[in-house]
């Protein structure tokens, strides 16, 4: 019984000691002011001028078919690069409508591109664009080699099957734009409720998911399909022929640059229209006293955004010249990966292993 | 002593055992966890123990059985021997999925090799028509021994300044449990209660021994280790160890409970029983042979020694215990540090320079990946597998470098593996691993 209450005055001691530098009083984080503005300020806005865009692509198709002139042809390609900058703020949310829909992403940018699949969609006319082995011959790497690869006007007038091409442009813009009215909608609809209320702290839960989502992106969207594996990183062998939008590659950077920002707007709760702060990674992290990691990451965007600036318009032609810039480039992006995976994941305690096994 | 008391804890043990082995079929580990890996991390010795393909089932169906043939007491020695072998080559197969509370089975399992836990109560009685009403006292103590060496060490290790002074790793772990009802919401996140938390957990392990061990604190500790143990249960995704322990703990008590324990099981099983019951000779002790018992008593004693040396070892390695690991395992060192890294193995071709970066899940499972970031044996056997695999595949003059980042306890991640080190060239052996960067902090205490 001694003991027993020994143990009572030692648990006594250790609280009475222990609030007086306490940090952390008052509530808890609140988690769904969080969610709210990434799902009101940045997921809802920016999917809002995706559909846009989309729409705009759209027209400028409908124009281009209506009346195959080059000059119709380069306005398809501006309202495709306008639509394709606005969709790298969206690649990290594999969340919600666009994971239920079978992965929206992969409907929207899996490169390289499968030229033959395409050609063969095309011309044969039976084709199932849901199936996964068609990935890679649909969005906007589909439509970059359509419009722009050699002879693309040829292939949509004097070409053999052109009228099949014509159908098959038709088909993917109206696809994408379709899907991401949908997505838009369910967001609009019950989603968005559901995300921000869902705060629990499991794999399940939007902030774990959330985190997930973004930590991915960061690594495989932007490190490794951006950069990496054009660079050979992976491989020792470059492979140039692997860039994001290939057949116009001259607007590799700014595609790339166009993910940073995203990527550090999610980080700092910036909204997607203007720029108004709110409740963040970043805000998250400072309450969970670990402004150590939010300065290493702010230290490391602006590195990895100098040496973004830093690379020519064109990663293929970059590959081939010099590709040691490209490894650099890569390097310089590895770093904030450990602070995001370790740091960011652990201080939050976010599991990035979702495979499931008992601790001790 | 009274032979209830080794009787209920067979029971127990091994319809837990069962259970466990039932659980992690259900949730498909067997086969996400030795079957569909490429690759399998060993113990250093162990090299030679492999995962068996679709046999590994065959595996966890004998060692289910054997679990059942325990609890049942049938064919008790020979269902032992077969439960410890069977268990422990399952946790030999692959490191990654190493809990100390596996190790804490194998080594129960090991002690009920020796103990008369058939005496009494069991099919064994029914079949050889005698049964035991006592069983001599060293064979309960040496459970109660093996309990109290857990709690006891798992105590210690908890008194280090990141633990007592400032609340790691609870205060990570705990404020990530917001949403639990009630408690969520109010105390999860607050100071107080991650140092309260720290320091009764450590108070609890070093002292429940010996609060089990004395008759008048014995019910309290009792009432202490359910609640402990549930609460633990709620908090982190521990499976069945909450459970093991609370049953485990009852062989502290006196034989009374346990033969009330028994008068209860015996009325549920009554009508089976009543068949073929009748014609057991219940007879006073049970005895061993002078040999077998001074063979017994010889492998306990080098046993217990071993478990209360096998602790201490980590005192012959330099730099951070927590940071190396090098004598962390077989420790009770039980949910003790947050430790998280991210490695990532370069293979360059000495001659010419070239390099590339392995994708880590080319080779390995999530689950694999993460464990092998932050633990240096890992990333040291890892290496040779990627070396001999690149080579395998026509690569020359391979040399394999770690970039490794880990945070340890809430500490901003650091450089974990020295870079510059071709890990290739590295042998594993119980040496101090000396191309593990040194740790920049300090963390005082055992």
């Amino acid at each position: 019984m001694k003991k027993f209450i020994i143990l009572i005055l030692a648990i006594g001691f250790a609280v009475s000691c222990g609030s007086s530098d306490d940090s952390n009083e008052g509530d808890g984080y609140n988690r769904t002011a969080l969610l709210t503005n990434i799902a009101d300020n940045y997921i809802i806005p920016a999917l809002q001028d995706l559909e846009t865009k989309l729409t705009a692509m759209n027209t400028a198709k409908t124009n281009f078919v209506s009346d195959k002139t080059q000059s119709n042809l380069d306005a398809l390609s501006v309202a495709w690069l306008d639509a394709y900058k606005i969709w790298q703020a969206l690649e990290m949310f594999d969340v919600g409508p666009g994971e239920a829909l079978n992965k929206y992403l992969y409907f929207m940018n899996v490169y390289p591109t499968n030229t033959s699949d395409i050609q063969a969609a095309a011309t044969s006319g039976d084709y199932d664009l849901s199936m996964s082995s068609l990935h890679d011959a649909q969005g906007f790497p589909a439509i970059d080699y359509l419009i722009h690869s050699d002879n693309a006007l040829e292939r949509f007038t004097t070409d053999a099957n052109a009228d099949d091409y014509v159908a098959y442009l038709s088909v993917l813009t109206e696809r994408m734009k379709t899907l991401t009215t949908q997505v838009l909608s369910d967001w609009q609809g019950t989603y968005r409720d559901e995300y921000v209320a869902n705060t629990e702290s499991s794999a399940t839960g939007a902030l774990d998911k959330t985190v997930n989502d973004f930590i991915y992106f960061y690594e495989k969207g932007f490190r490794t399909n951006k950069i990496g594996i054009p660079a050979g990183s992976f491989s020792g062998n470059p492979a140039a022929e692997k860039v994001e939008a290939l057949y116009k590659s001259d607007v590799s950077k700014t595609l790339a640059i166009e993910a940073l920002h995203a990527i550090e707007d999610v980080f700092e709760g910036k909204a997607y229209n203007g720029s108004t702060t709110g409740e963040s990674f970043k805000t998250y992290l400072t309450f969970l006293n670990r402004s150590d990691i939010t300065s290493a990451v702010e230290e490391n965007f602006v590195k990895v955004s100098n040496t973004l600036n830093g690379l020519p318009e064109n990663f293929y032609q970059q590959v081939l010249d010099d590709n040691t810039v490209m490894s650099e480039a890569f390097d310089a992006i590895q770093t904030t990966v450990a602070t995001f995976k370790v740091d960011m994941a652990n201080a939050m305690n976010v599991g990035l292993d979702y495979q499931d096994a008992d601790g001790d | 002593m009274p032979a209830e008391p080794l009787a209920v804890f067979r029971i127990g043990f091994g319809l837990m055992m069962f259970a466990s082995i039932i659980r992690f079929w259900c949730y498909g580990w067997i086969e996400t966890l030795y079957i569909q890996p490429k690759f399998h991390f060993k113990f250093y010795g162990f090299e030679w123990v492999k995962v068996l393909g679709d046999y590994t089932y065959l595996l966890f169906i004998i060692c289910g059985l054997a679990a059942l043939m325990v609890a049942f007491g049938l064919k008790y020695r020979l269902a032992i021997v077969t439960f410890f072998l069977s268990f422990t080559y399952i946790e030999l197969m692959d490191k990654t999925t190493y809990l100390n509370h596996y190790y804490f089975v194998s080594l129960v399992s090991f002690i009920l090799i020796f103990l008369p836990a058939n005496a009494y109560f069991s099919i064994d009685n029914l079949i050889r028509k005698v049964s035991y009403k006592t069983i001599p006292k060293w064979a309960t103590d040496s459970l109660k021994l093996m309990l109290s060496i857990v709690y006891f060490y798992a105590g210690l290790a908890k008194l280090n300044s990141d633990w007592l002074f400032k609340a790691q790793p609870l205060k990570i772990w705990l404020t990530s449990k917001y949403d639990i009802p009630i408690i969520g919401e109010t105390i999860m996140h607050k100071e107080w209660f991650h140092y309260a938390m720290s320091w009764s957990g450590a108070i609890y392990d070093l002292t429940i021994p010996f609060l089990l061990l004395y008759k008048r604190t014995r019910i309290w500790a009792f009432a202490i280790v359910v609640f402990f143990h549930a609460f633990t249960k709620i908090l982190f995704p521990i499976g069945m160890f909450p459970f093991i322990m609370i049953i485990g703990t009852l062989i502290f008590f006196d034989a009374a409970v346990h033969q009330r324990l028994i008068f209860v099981i015996n009325k549920l099983i009554q009508p089976i029983r009543s068949i073929w019951s009748r014609n057991i000779r219940s007879i006073e002790g049970y005895k061993l042979s002078k040999i077998k018992q001074s063979v017994i008593t010889k492998i306990l004693v080098v046993f217990f020694i071993l478990q209360l040396l096998m602790p201490w070892r980590y005192l012959a390695y330099p730099d951070e215990l927590f940071w190396t690991e090098e004598g962390y395992r077989f420790s009770w060192r039980v949910m003790l540090m947050e430790k998280a890294g991210y490695t990532n193995f370069k293979i360059v071709d000495g001659k010419t320079g070239r390099y590339f970066y392995v994708d880590n899940s080319d080779f390995l499972t999530s689950f694999q990946e993460k464990q092998m970031s932050f633990q240096p044996d890992f990333i040291l056997e890892y290496a040779h597998y990627l070396g001999d695999h690149f080579k395998s595949q026509g690569h020359k003059n391979i040399q394999v470098f770690a970039e490794s980042f880990v945070a340890l306890n809430g500490r901003m991640s650091e450089p974990y593996i020295d870079s510059k080190v071709d890990l290739y060239q590295i042998q594993e052996s119980f040496q101090h691993k000396d191309w593990i960067l040194v740790f920049k902090d300090k963390i005082k205490g055992l």
